[in-house]
């Protein structure tokens, strides 16, 4: 096998030994690592591989050079004569998806040779996961059309969407491997994953039973997994995510395929685990010579990750070609528009005559536990607690936005919710110079200060009201004498401040939430929260359920209505660029505590804690 | 963009989905005249005419009752109107009068039948007599109206006990909901039956008695469905955004999560129906039912089979069981198919 090259130590320690060996080639890998592949010359990135990933890698700068010119124009039809198509792995021509005679893959053409990286990128939507689906014929209830020659050296060239499914399936694993964004529902929770793995094994392989668990437990070993002997014999709920995701990946690597489907493996994942299961990945690919066709929204990850990259959009490859060309010199607009959909920093300057005044919410020593129940007699007559977030101390002046970053199970939506008033917490807690009392009356002026917008654009407008009747509720609590057509005023004022009228959709405000999209289902929720005025927005990241274009109108959104009405903003978010947009102090959290504080700029660019270094070096 | 037509309500959306579904529809078209015609049983079979024209005046027999001595009988009892001298009396020298389809009462007996009872269809008794010599048209008719009435009573009351229940137990949980099921548990484990048979045995059967019976366990199966509504939708977003608002308990319950939490409740309705309408066939078979003397399909179906020969009898109450229940099962099918959020928009 290949030495491993690329690889970040720090994830991988098995491989430590042959890192160090691989010290050189590792320097001249760094620019990749970085997330300005632009200034790198696409032939020297090539290069700087090892030697044998650089002999695999050869066929496909030819292939994709020919077939491919760099405007990334689909290839003429049928015009691949045998030979060229035998020294590519995966051919797929004019592929056609549809599902009740609504066509979602609309006859595109793309290929993967063997050893090859292609990343299939495009917004939620646009066909990407049904495509690859398609390949396996693992989609239900829709008309495939089209061909996919898959051709595997000594052995006949088949057409994936017309061999009998029998064949299809020995196929499947062994050839042809896949792994899922959610491994927790890709695994099957009844069984250890030593088990999940065997099964595989000797289904494929057709091994004995114990030569099976042994080659389980090697598989596990190879994703780093520390203990594999002991973790074979866990179950799906007793890993961790990164190690569900690793078990995934060893199960789709049992028997060796020539082509693994990766349908955004690291999306359901925390930050800081993300770039490790993506080395673990390269590292893999490089060692069994494997092709990748890894399908992501991301645009971090495919520079990191691919070769190439073909984009999607509405069921068309608008544009494809290799990584380092397309990110240079994107040619088609939709291209552009993805590459430019990364956050930009705009905030406002506060005035200096809101800077000297009071903070509209003051945190002092807030701890937010939960009971949980303790096993055994002792919990028959107390329970014990779960301290979600252990003591957090903040201000936020007018006009100004702190963002709480951390991963999940930090603790900063529990912080988020004691700082709405719905949980109940100990410490101070100050908006408006009131503080949350226990009595839900006492509390109609501090609820009108504070208010807050959701992660889910899906769950957090009732599907069975109107949009009038969800902007105008606050107007219904906080100023009950207003008319009925007064309030609609209102509404549709608050409407219109965050960009939607009447004239964009007729008859907006006796529509229902289904009818809208998850940005502007977004703009919903910020104005009804809007409607009553508040000074301060608790944000619960406001924009990780929505794609990248759509996340950029809707934080510019944000910064606009801030300057405009010098709101005050407490943003909860995963991701550092989001903060690094918006946010004028930062507050990073880790297991309930805080880490750092200070403000946006110092933080990010000379990060102290080592974990807040980990989440901005993974951006 | 969506366009304006699209603009609907999910229940809106709901309905058009369910009248897609052929089976389901007319079901609920036939049903929705049965049980109108139902409601007008009195005039549609009825031992009383509907106007009488007697010596230059109008009667109305069905809404007052008239002595014998008015159309000129012997007697200061209420007119049979079937006797055939009083028939005679009104059809004499001008008079008239507008008789029923069918004509006769519930609980009119043919005196007049040329056969034994019970007899078999002729023209007088379209579907025969049952054995106590009553038209057995008629007994179907208001059997029907009956059984509709009192599942359609004990499914409302079953409703909005549960929901009731269910929706306090959801959104308050903790001690509360504990408490609640633990109270389920125990009742739901008493023997219903048993109960039934005693209280028949020392309260003076009657209809209300029963409905209040049978609704003291009818609404646990129902609760818990809303519970578990309740406790799924109490946690979604738009429901903490409305607390952040300030919007109260209730009116989150009610304007916010309930309407989120019906699709249960309304898909369970014509089950629940049938299953009211077979309890009380059941409980009237075994005669633990309906006070004697009431038209009722279970009764019918006893005297079915006491008098097996009677073909008609057991036949015809079958055809109507059968074709209600039928009915009420095709119509909670497409209330189904259309509730369900995973079947796509055709």
């Amino acid at each position: 096998m290949a030495p491993t090259l690329g690889t970040d130590v720090s994830s991988l320690p098995p491989e430590g030994a042959e890192l160090a060996r691989g010290g050189p080639s590792r320097r001249s890998m760094a620019p990749t690592l970085g997330t300005d592949v632009s200034s790198l010359p696409p032939e020297g990135a090539e290069l700087a591989r090892g030697g044998p990933s650089r002999r695999s890698m050869t066929p496909t700068l030819v292939a994709s050079r020919t077939t491919l010119p760099p405007e990334g124009t689909v290839p003429p039809k049928g015009g691949l004569s045998a030979e060229r198509s035998s020294s590519l792995l995966l051919e797929v021509k004019n592929l056609r998806v549809s599902f009740a005679g609504k066509e979602v893959v609309q006859g595109i053409d793309f290929s993967i040779a063997p050893g090859e990286k292609l990343a299939l990128v495009g917004e939620s939507g646009s066909g990407k996961t049904v495509t690859a689906l398609s390949l396996l014929r693992l989609v239900q209830n829709a008309e495939i059309s089209g061909q996919a020659l898959f051709a595997v050296p000594e052995r006949p060239v088949v057409d994936l969407f017309s061999m009998p499914e029998r064949a299809l399936c020995g196929i499947r694993g062994r050839d042809i491997a896949m792994i899922f964004q959610e491994p927790m529902t890709a695994l099957n929770p009844l069984f250890s994953v030593g088990d999940q793995i065997a099964e595989v094994i000797q289904l494929k392989r057709g091994l004995a039973p114990a030569e099976c668990a042994q080659a389980a437990i090697k598989l596990l070993a190879d994703t780093g997994i520390p203990e594999a002997e002991r973790r074979a014999r866990s179950f799906p709920h007793q890993l961790s995510g990164g190690q569900r995701q690793r078990a995934m990946i060893a199960m789709a690597l049992a028997c060796q395929p020539k082509l693994l489907l990766a349908d955004e493996p690291t999306t359901a994942l925390d930050v800081t685990l993300r770039g490790q299961i993506l080395d673990l990945l390269s590292d893999l690919q490089r060692r069994n010579g494997m092709a990748v066709l890894m399908i992501t929204h991301d645009l971090n990850l495919v520079r990191r990750f691919a070769d190439r990259v073909a984009v999607m959009e509405n069921g068309h490859i608008v544009e494809q070609g290799l990584v380092a060309d397309v990110f240079a010199q994107p040619q088609h607009p939709y291209t552009r528009k993805l590459i430019d959909s990364r956050p930009v920093r705009d905030v406002a300057v506060a005035a200096p005559a809101a800077a000297g005044s009071a903070p509209v919410m003051q945190a002092h020593h807030v701890r937010v536990a939960y009971p949980v129940a303790i096993p055994g007699f002792g919990g028959w007559f107390k329970s014990g607690e779960f301290v979600a977030v252990k003591d957090a101390t903040f201000a936020i002046p007018p006009g100004k936005t702190l963002g709480v970053v951390g991963e999940s199970g930090s603790g900063k939506s529990t912080l988020a919710l004691a700082c709405l008033g719905l949980l109940p917490f100990s410490g101070q807690l100050q908006a408006s110079g009131q503080s949350w009392s226990r009595q839900a009356a006492r509390n109609k002026a501090i609820r009108r200060a504070v208010q807050v917008v959701f992660q889910d654009p899906f769950s957090s407008l009732s599907p069975r009201m109107t949009v009038a009747a969800i902007v105008e509720e606050g107007l219904l609590v906080h100023e009950p004498l207003l008319s009925p057509a007064q309030r609609r005023q209102r509404a549709l004022l608050s409407l219109a401040d965050v960009g939607m009228d009447e004239t964009q959709f007729p008859g907006l405000l006796q529509r229902y939430p289904h009818e809208f999209s998850g940005g502007q289902r977004q703009r919903l929720a910020i104005a009804r929260a809007l409607i009553i005025n508040p000074s301060l927005l608790v944000l619960d990241e406001p924009t990780s359920a929505l794609d990248v274009t759509i996340q950029k109108q809707v934080l510019a959104l944000l910064q606009r209505l801030q300057r405009e009405r010098g709101l005050s903003y407490l943003l909860i978010t995963h991701d550092v660029d989001v903060i690094r947009a918006m946010a004028h102090e930062v507050m990073v959290m880790k297991d309930g505590e805080v880490v750092e504080s200070g403000t946006a700029l110092e933080v990010l660019d000379a990060p102290h804690h080592p974990y807040t270094r980990v989440l901005v070096s993974q951006v | 963009m969506a366009n304006a037509s699209l603009s609907v309500s999910p229940s809106r959306r709901a309905w058009q989905r369910f009248s897609r579904n052929r089976l389901g529809f007319w079901s609920l078209a036939l049903f929705s005249v049965l049980v109108v015609l139902s409601l007008f049983a009195e005039v549609l079979s009825n031992d009383k005419p509907l106007v009488v024209r007697y010596k230059s005046e109008f009667y109305f027999p069905l809404l007052k009752d008239y002595s014998e001595k008015t159309f000129d009988g012997d007697f200061d009892t209420p007119t049979d109107y079937l006797d055939p001298f009083i028939r005679e009396k009104l059809s004499q020298n001008g008079n008239w009068a507008l008789y029923p389809i069918n004509p006769y009462g519930p609980r009119t007996i043919n005196y007049f039948a040329k056969e034994p009872n019970p007899s078999a269809p002729s023209r007088d008794n379209l579907l025969g007599t049952d054995d106590r010599g009553r038209d057995l048209l008629t007994q179907l008719i208001y059997g029907f109206r009956l059984s509709v009435l009192f599942g359609l009573a004990l499914t409302v009351i079953g409703v909005v006990i549960g929901v009731i229940t269910g929706a306090i137990q959801g959104y308050v949980g903790g001690k509360t909901d504990l408490v609640f099921q633990r109270f389920m548990e125990i009742w739901g484990s008493m023997p219903e039956l048993y109960l039934l048979i005693i209280f028949s045995a020392i309260f003076a059967p009657s209809v209300a008695l029963l409905l209040l019976l049978l609704s003291l366990f009818g609404w646990m199966g129902l609760s818990d469905y809303v519970r578990a509504e309740f406790l799924r939708n109490r946690q979604m977003d738009y429901v903490r955004a409305a607390r952040a608002l300030g919007v109260g308990n209730l009116q989150i319950m009610w304007r916010h999560i309930l309407p989120n939490s019906l699709t249960p409740v309304v898909t369970f309705l014509p089950f629940r129906m049938s299953a009211a309408i077979l309890a009380l066939t059941s409980l009237d078979f075994l005669g633990l039912g309906v006070p004697p003397g009431t038209p009722s399909l279970g009764e019918l179906l006893n005297q079915g089979k006491a008098n097996i020969d009677a073909w008609w009898i057991s036949l015809s109450t079958f055809a109507v069981l059968v074709v209600t229940l039928l009915l009420l099962t095709f119509m909670g099918d497409a209330l189904r198919d259309a509730l369900d959020p995973r079947k796509a928009d055709k």
